[in-house]
């Protein structure tokens, strides 16, 4: 019993990383009704970046807290550059813009730092843990990565629902002809939500570094994680995403518990059925 | 195709019209199609193995681009998960010929149709999903084969399998083929591989020619111009979206089949590879114009020269291809036959019915369908 408790644990504790990688996706999508097929890419890419400037010599800290603007510009000029120009009611050319841009980023990836698989050093952090009685203990880092994501819906909520801009954002999202009437600008409102996720993705890519190992090729089913997580959650929800999230950590820790070769197959497993189940997911509030 | 709206600059004379979807074009490729093809049949009498094996190569992922390009461009189900059913035809096919012990030639056929029974569950899950989202639903469903397949040990687990070679060499019109080029078995084996490849990618295109020629091929460009205004004028979309997927499945699955018979060997990473099935299928179709008949015919011919000349290069060879393909969607989204096409105001296969009005062409820029 205590041992299925704890799977459960780590479960929702893992459950924070899948959101933090699915928030970005979300927003993405709850704005501009666009799917970035390389946003498992662009967070492994993060943990590239941050892996970089530690092996460069600047300290942990600076260097996150210096990659997440810089993940900002790129995901600005993403949108500016290349996303805006295919926007339209036919959503293969954006679709296939971000396909090729997945393969760019991966192989650049690749020849860049090898395929050799990565960690970020957190220090004694890596292996700290809250022992919670009974056997059971929880990490810090995993701890810290939840509540990092629950920190970040929190902020985008409050940019989203508390703020003059943040009203332009929802503007856009439910009507983007009328948007523009109003004199909003929907182009740079785009470049800003792909900034704003892309941003979200370099925090991501700490927290993926941080826990796990890594290597140029696992931005694939990073994005598969944070769209299961975005579809179980229901569309235009952040909190639902959060929730998302946590549905696939701990369905994967479950597999995992009972044969660890089924612990991604149960993940999508628990995808499929939520899908058959409830189409819109768990707690929808957009119509699309 | 109706006559409403029709009206001539003489309100006296009878207008006399009809559709006709040939041109002159067409007609002409259609006669010179018939001795290429039985050409491209005789080959093996004086070609070597390597060019054999290359052709193979073509022929497969002309096939599969072919199909694609039907899916995704015609019916509007853009699906970056047609490895699930490559995969899933090879599988059968390993099931069929070694587990089983069936004529290898007769299992790529039954693995077309477990392509089709895997495709009919898949369809009523993704199908819940709408545009973009359904793109990544499709790479799901291949990934939970992947998984499953590779959970199977009588099948070589996660590391994969051989084809033993007696079954291999038992293939059915084996000894036809050593007797009639009096060659030795692996190259009667290429040249069997060659002529299966060949039969499935003329198969394959007929048989998208043909749908795209049929009432449904008119409703698909009924739903893709409007679903909701092809619904109200009496067509299922549900239900022909659903055969398009099914169909293409099956397809997809014999030519998966074939592919992993004539490779021998077989591992789940490889049989559901997202880069090999999927990304290069659609490189091919976005390069040489997505929803024609002519498009993967041109994208096919560039991209194996690209892969001819510049693989070698590794992850250089992929970003060029990713880059390429991204220029392409934004300055020139309907490919070099969409360019060439429009330019020469020429169509080879043509699926489109044009109307003609008193021996002349009512409408020079080919109303759609």
């Amino acid at each position: 019993m205590l041992g299925w408790i704890d799977t459960v644990l780590q479960g929702i504790l893992l459950g924070g990383l899948y959101s933090l990688y699915a928030t970005g996706l979300s927003v993405i999508f709850g704005i501009m009704r666009l799917v970035n097929l390389a946003h498992g890419d662009l967070i492994v890419l993060g943990a590239f970046l941050i892996l970089a400037a530690t092996s460069a010599g600047v300290p942990l800290a600076v260097a996150c807290v210096a990659v997440v603007p810089l993940m900002f510009v790129v995901g600005y000029a993403l949108q500016s550059v290349l996303l805006n120009r295919a926007l339209g009611r036919n959503i293969l050319p954006p679709l296939l813009i971000t396909f090729g841009l997945s393969i760019i980023v991966q192989n650049g990836l690749l020849e860049t730092f090898s395929a050799d698989t990565r960690r970020l050093d957190v220090g004694s952090l890596q292996s700290a843990s809250l022992p919670l009685g009974g056997g059971i203990a929880i990490g810090v880092m995993p701890l810290i990565c939840l509540l990092s994501a629950i920190a970040v819906i929190v902020s985008l909520n409050g940019v989203f629902y508390r703020t003059a801009v943040g009203r332009a954002f929802r503007a856009t999202s439910d009507d983007v002809e009328i948007a523009q009437l109003m004199g909003i600008n929907n182009r740079s409102i785009y470049a800003l939500t792909m900034g704003i996720a892309l941003a979200v993705c370099a925090v991501a890519g700490f927290f993926l570094g941080a826990r796990a190992n890594f290597d140029p090729s696992i931005g694939p089913a990073r994005l598969l994680y944070a769209f299961e997580a975005v579809i179980i959650g229901g569309l235009g929800s952040l909190w639902g995403t959060l929730a998302g999230g946590i549905v696939v950590g701990v369905a994967q820790t479950v597999g995992a518990h009972i044969d660890p070769e089924w612990q991604i197959l149960s993940g999508h497993v628990a995808f499929l059925i939520v899908l058959v189940i409830r189409p819109r997911g768990l707690f929808p509030r957009a119509v699309d | 195709m109706g006559s409403g709206g029709l009206t001539t600059a003489d309100p006296g004379a009878t207008p006399r019209f009809a559709v006709a979807r040939a041109t002159r074009a067409s007609t002409a490729t259609l006669i010179l199609a018939v001795p290429g093809i039985l050409l491209l049949f005789a080959l093996p009498a004086f070609a070597s193995r390597v060019l054999l094996q290359e052709l193979f190569y073509v022929f497969t992922m002309l096939a599969l681009a072919q199909l694609w390009s039907l899916l995704a461009g015609s019916a509007g189900l853009i699906s970056v998960g047609q490895q699930a059913f490559v995969g899933m035809g090879a599988y059968a096919l390993f099931a069929f010929a070694v587990v089983a012990g069936l004529d290898p030639v007769l299992s790529v056929l039954l693995a077309g149709a477990v392509a089709g029974l895997v495709a009919i569950p898949a369809a009523l899950i993704v199908f819940r999903l709408r545009g973009a989202y359904f793109a990544i639903g499709t790479w799901v469903v291949s990934e939970v084969c992947r998984l499953i397949l590779a959970q199977v040990k009588q099948l070589g687990g996660g590391t994969g399998t051989s084809l033993p070679t007696d079954v291999a060499s038992s293939m059915i019109g084996l000894d036809f083929v050593r007797n009639l080029f009096a060659v030795r078995g692996p190259a009667a084996r290429d040249i069997l591989d060659y002529w299966l490849a060949l039969m499935l990618a003329i198969g394959t295109f007929l048989l998208v020619y043909r749908l795209l020629r049929s009432r449904h091929g008119l409703a698909l460009s009924a739903i893709g111009d409007s679903e909701a205004a092809a619904e109200s004028t009496g067509v299922d979309v549900f239900r022909t979206k659903f055969l398009i997927y099914v169909l293409t499945a099956v397809a997809t699955g014999m030519v998966g089949a074939l592919i992993f018979l004539q490779k021998a060997r077989i591992s789940p990473d490889a049989a559901f590879s997202l880069i090999d099935w999927t990304a290069y299928v659609i490189f091919i179709v976005v390069i040489g114009g997505i929803g024609t008949m002519e498009g993967p015919i041109v994208g096919v011919v560039i991209f194996y020269l690209l892969q001819y000349y510049l693989a070698a290069l590794g992850s250089w060879y992929l970003i060029l291809l990713g880059g390429l393909a991204i220029v392409l969607m934004l300055f020139a989204p309907t490919g070099v036959w969409g360019v060439v096409s429009r330019f020469f105001n020429v169509s080879l296969f043509p699926v489109r019915r044009r109307l003609i009005v008193s021996g002349g062409v009512a409408d020079k820029n080919e109303t759609k369908s």
